[in-house]
């Protein structure tokens, strides 16, 4: 039986310490699968950037366990998790994170590059997001929902089979937000990718195999 | 596909990213060049005129023919000096490896302008037959007057100061008549003194000097002797003098003029400050592009682009600021360079020099992009789901 493509065991995350101690998770687990689109739900302030965050080798919790294609990531010194992100993940953030001066295809090489593909693999990402005619666009020439297309192409330099994203809708209306939603659900059963969205949006969630509930640091059954 | 003049020029994509921030705001990098420009005008003037003194101070020198000096003992330059018995140019010419030896005349003189007014100049008499020192760069009249009694020859720089404006002209030199035979060009003095050049007979005359004495003795080895086997027999034979080999006597009047008077550890320390300035305003617009683009290295940082990758960003900012900033910089120092030939002040910026000072901007920029690196290095990559 293959490992999961994101494992997670018992984790708990506490800020700060004695009486202003926040515990931000506690004892959640978590399994994100090839080929599976997960919603991560739950209010403002309820832990699941938190979560997403380790998921994502960016947080160490304080207790519990990480596992990335079977991959223990503990321990891992900080060069070895960047390179398991740069090469088994691909971010995308609430706020697109394109770099301002380059263009679309541009945006996309640097990904590209940092992996190590060729840089021609660039149209081909930006045609499998619907943008085949932006290449030479700045992101301030594209709307909301062009910008986030761009950010997946970027994320999806480099064929990485972990897909991570942070409240990707939140900024779109609805109709490019419906659109970058089946898009990456596309991506989740068509590629065999894992991704996994943090939302509040409704959408995700009708479109996701399944939703996982936090509130107050805790996994809701 | 286009990917812009910087991923052509090899740096990759961190190349293009440096680029594109910097030209992203136009008016700061047009801020970030004049600083740098500003920078490389100011090294390259202060070590120009260094360079300029250091020419000047050892141009006469310089241009004898002499393989050694034979100078007062304590001598520290070449215009101020004391009396050699004529007695040491003899005994200089008895020793053996010494081809050929002569005296110099170097004297402060009183000249007395054709429309009133006087001036001090240095009066250089030398043996006009033998070519072993004298006027160069004669661009009026022949050396071939100057055999003439009571002629000289001045530089076209001071002329006017001199009252001169044309050959010809009678002048006095302390209280002696002498007439203006000729003009050379570019024979400067650190001292501020106009040289005046002269036949020995007629510096002898004019400065009222005793037959019995000169100033200098200047000569030629003879071919295949050691040079230095020689100057140690005449140092020994001339006890109350110090011989020096050419390139050492103007190493000892150089040293004078630059650095015991500190006329060169002023320029040279101009020359610091300006590398510091420009090093602060480097360091203040590349810290300033940085903290701009914060979020976008948080970005890198949050994919997992390694820490070279951050560098090469920021170190391709600091190279294409300090080559587009040395460039004009340079040029504007050359033209200066050019202006200053028709002055007074002479500023040198030899070729070695123009491309030494690439490489102290480019040193210049990257030291100051080091705190730009620390303050990117120092973000959290997680900050980039904090927004």
């Amino acid at each position: 039986m293959s490992a999961a493509a994101l494992e997670a065991r018992g984790l708990t995350l506490v800020y700060g310490s004695g009486e202003t101690a926040v515990r931000a998770l506690d004892g959640v687990d978590f399994q994100a699968n090839a080929g599976e689109i997960q919603a991560l739900m739950g209010p403002s302030g309820s832990g699941k950037t938190t979560l997403l965050m380790i998921l994502g080798c960016l947080l160490h919790p304080t207790a519990g366990e990480v596992r990335v294609e079977g991959q223990l990531v503990a321990g891992l010194p900080n060069p070895a998790l960047a390179r398991l992100r740069l090469q088994r993940m691909g971010f995308i953030f609430q706020s697109y994170n394109l770099f301002p001066a380059l263009t679309a295809a541009e945006n996309v090489q640097v990904a590209l590059e940092l992996k190590g593909h060729d840089l021609g693999e660039a149209p081909a990402l930006l045609e499998l997001v619907g943008l085949g005619g932006r290449l030479h666009n700045f992101p301030r020439q594209l709307s909301g929902g062009e910008k986030q297309r761009v950010a997946i192409a970027r994320a999806l330099a480099g064929a990485p089979p972990i897909l991570l994203a942070d409240e990707p809708t939140a900024a779109l209306d609805s109709i490019n937000g419906r659109a970058v939603v089946k898009l990456l659900a596309q991506l989740a059963h068509e590629q065999r990718r894992a991704v996994v969205v943090v939302t509040h949006d409704p959408r995700v969630g009708d479109l996701a195999d399944r939703i996982v509930h936090i509130e107050d640091g805790r996994i809701q059954c | 596909m286009m990917r812009g003049q910087a991923y052509r020029w090899g740096m990759g994509m961190a190349g293009l990213l440096a680029w594109r921030n910097l030209a992203h705001d136009r008016s700061r990098f047009v801020v970030t060049l004049v600083g740098i420009s500003f920078a490389v005008v100011l090294i390259a003037m202060q070590i120009g005129l260094f360079l300029g003194f250091t020419d000047s101070a050892t141009n006469v020198i310089r241009h004898t023919r002499a393989d050694f000096w034979i100078v007062p003992k304590g001598s520290r330059n070449f215009e101020i000096t004391m009396p050699l018995s004529e007695r040491e140019l003899y005994l200089a010419r008895s020793v053996p490896g010494v081809a050929h030896a002569e005296a110099l005349l170097v004297q402060f003189a009183i000249w007395k302008k054709p429309g009133g007014g006087d001036e001090s100049v240095l009066l250089v008499g030398a043996d006009l037959n033998t070519g072993l020192a004298g006027p160069w760069n004669i661009v009026a009249g022949h050396l071939e007057d100057l055999r003439r009694p009571d002629t000289v020859m001045i530089d076209r720089l001071f002329a006017e100061t001199l009252g001169v404006s044309a050959l010809g002209t009678t002048v006095e030199i302390r209280d002696q008549r002498a007439r203006v035979v000729g003009f050379t060009q570019g024979i400067r003095s650190f001292t501020t003194n106009p040289w005046v050049f002269a036949s020995y007979r007629t510096a002898q005359h004019l400065t009222q000097f005793a037959e019995s004495e000169t100033n200098y003795v200047i000569g030629t080895f003879e071919p295949g002797a050691d040079p230095v086997r020689v100057q140690d027999a005449l140092a020994r034979i001339l006890p109350r003098t110090d011989v020096d080999l050419s390139e050492q006597f103007a190493a000892r009047t150089r040293d004078y003029w630059m650095f015991t008077t500190g006329a060169g550890a002023s320029v040279l320390v101009s020359a610091v400050l300006g590398l510091l300035v420009g090093m602060v305003i480097v360091a203040q617009v590349l810290y300033a592009t940085t903290v701009d683009h914060l979020p976008e290295f948080g970005t890198l940082r949050a994919m997992g682009a390694p820490r070279a990758f951050v560098y090469k960003v920021i170190l391709s900012q600091a190279v294409i600021s300090a080559t587009l900033g040395h460039l004009p910089g340079i040029a504007a120092s050359l033209l200066l360079a050019k202006a200053s030939e028709s002055g007074a002040a002479l500023v040198l910026i030899p070729p070695s020099l123009a491309v030494g000072l690439f490489g102290v901007t480019l040193i210049m920029c990257v030291f100051a992009s080091i705190i730009s690196i620390r303050k990117a290095m120092d973000i959290d990559p997680a900050m980039v789901f904090q927004r």
